[in-house]
């Protein structure tokens, strides 16, 4: 192993990996107002609405994020319309392109959480709140989301970890994402193995960091499920404390 | 149905040699897993961080990464002994061999926490009564943790075998001839990237809902006994 080349790597490097995060954080933003969407339609009883929503994440998990990316890709040059219509200076960059792959992709992982999360706050809440006379609306609002935001988080930072992962293939689309230019600067200097190594060391950084980031989330939105602080005692947390000791 | 022009037997090759990757990954992933669980849960620290180290880094870095590592790193390994031994030209490694080692390792790291939670929830009761009966480690390890350990890791190893199917797409980046491969070279010929590439779709589609069925039959076969039969 050649240390001095893989830490004259770093800022190239580092510039990758600015790209990663970007497209990252855009899928991770776009995905999530599709998902949200998804999961509506998923949990509708009308037919005409959950079975394209089934259809479509059946279809985005069921296949590689790879064959996404090619068909977004290079899959929509076949048809003439499209590269005669005014999106073609979209679909024709790999930057887009990628980034359309990934948020479908996210969306329909995400959806999948949404929709468990929704459907695991009790049943009684939602009963209750009806009784009380609150709109559908409110009901979402006040009751459903906030517990389901808590039971989905964890899963939600999986999520994003994989995300982070997954984006490693724009590099096959030509983007110097953190893959790309560890790839790139390899075919140059002959030194394949440093340059990944140093790219994956980066890719655990960022990957513990989000995922330090989302215990910490975990924490800060589980109030109700965190013991008092026992006065003059150090305060545990316990996680599987029933809610209403706190009170 | 579109025309493949005479593409489709190729594809059908392709697909043997993804599900072949995809199939012996399993295999040694499985056994990788319940090996660094057994290590995981074992009394000696160093056995334990060794675990640690493996499962973290292999989880942590993305696949497509891990692949190309793979690749390049046995490459100039075997170069270097090869030139050790004072052999002068370039040798290649083999991109199945890579592309199983590796998929094999990324298995294993998932499956090592699936197989560690499903010994975890084993009653400790069976197995002191195991070796109250006489049983040696062995034995109680084969008759009465691993066809219960078994029952409770299905579904997590299913749900890795779907993820690992997906990934030997990754393979192609490293020049295997699985279905990925065959497909761009399909596009090459015919210029019809959206058909190949929606067949390739639709074809890990259907090894994904054929495995979905397959796992839901042995998942029934590895609780049988232990679930009440229902009512016909």
């Amino acid at each position: 192993m050649n240390i001095g080349v893989m830490i004259e790597s770093i800022p190239a490097l580092l510039g990758g990996a600015g790209l990663t995060l970007r497209l990252v954080g855009l899928a991770l933003v776009a995905g999530f107002a599709v998902a949200f969407l998804v999961a509506l339609a998923r949990l509708s009883r009308s037919p005409l609405l959950w079975a394209p929503a089934y259809g479509f994440v059946f279809f985005f998990r069921g296949t590689p994020l790879l064959v996404q990316i090619f068909l977004v890709y290079y899959g929509l040059s076949q048809f003439p319309a499209v590269r005669a219509s005014s999106l073609w200076f979209i679909l024709r960059e790999p930057f887009w392109c990628a980034l359309i792959a990934f948020t479908l992709n996210t969306s329909a992982y995400t959806a999948e959480i949404m929709r468990g999360a929704i459907q695991a706050v009790p049943r009684g809440q939602i009963e209750a709140a009806m009784a009380i006379g609150m709109s559908r609306l409110t009901r979402m609002r006040r009751i459903v989301l906030p517990q389901a935001i808590r039971i989905g988080l964890p899963a939600y930072g999986n999520e994003v970890i994989l995300l982070i992962k997954a984006s490693s293939l724009a590099s096959t689309v030509t983007l110097l994402d953190l893959t790309g230019v560890a790839r790139t600067i390899s075919s140059v200097n002959y030194m394949p193995v440093e340059l990944l190594s140093m790219a994956a060391l980066i890719y655990l950084a960022m990957t513990f960091t989000v995922t330090r980031a989302f215990k910490l989330l975990e924490h800060a939105v589980s109030a109700d499920r965190r013991q008092p602080p026992i006065a003059g005692g150090s305060s545990q947390k316990s996680l599987s404390v029933a809610s209403g000791q706190a009170k | 149905m579109p025309d493949l022009q005479g593409f489709g037997y190729m594809l059908a090759e392709g697909t043997l040699i993804t599900l072949q990757v995809a199939l012996l990954s399993t295999v040694f992933g499985v056994a990788i897993g319940i090996a660094v669980a057994m290590m995981k849960l074992s009394s000696s620290r160093f056995a334990r961080l060794a675990g640690d180290v493996y499962t973290t880094l292999v989880r942590g870095v993305p696949a497509l990464v891990f692949i190309l590592l793979i690749y390049f790193g046995g490459v100039r390994l075997v170069n270097e002994i090869g030139h050790a031994f004072g052999h002068d030209q370039h040798i290649d490694i083999n991109a199945f061999v890579a592309g199983v080692f590796a998929l094999s390792l990324a298995f294993g790291a998932y499956a090592t926490e699936v197989f560690r939670g499903a010994f975890q929830s084993l009653p400790r009761g069976q197995i002191e009564a195991a070796r109250a009966l006489g049983m040696g480690r062995w034995l109680t390890f084969r008759r009465v943790s691993l066809p219960q350990v078994w029952r409770i890791a299905l579904p997590g190893l299913g749900n890795i075998f779907l993820v690992i199917l997906k990934e030997t797409a990754l393979v192609s980046v490293i020049g295997l001839e699985e279905l990925m491969r065959k497909t761009e070279y399909a596009v090459g010929f015919t210029r019809q990237p959206f058909t190949f590439f929606l067949c390739a779709a639709f074809i890990y589609l259907g090894l994904t809902i054929i495995s979905m069925l397959a796992l839901q039959m042995m998942e029934r076969r590895a609780a049988r006994g232990f679930t009440p039969v229902e009512a016909a």
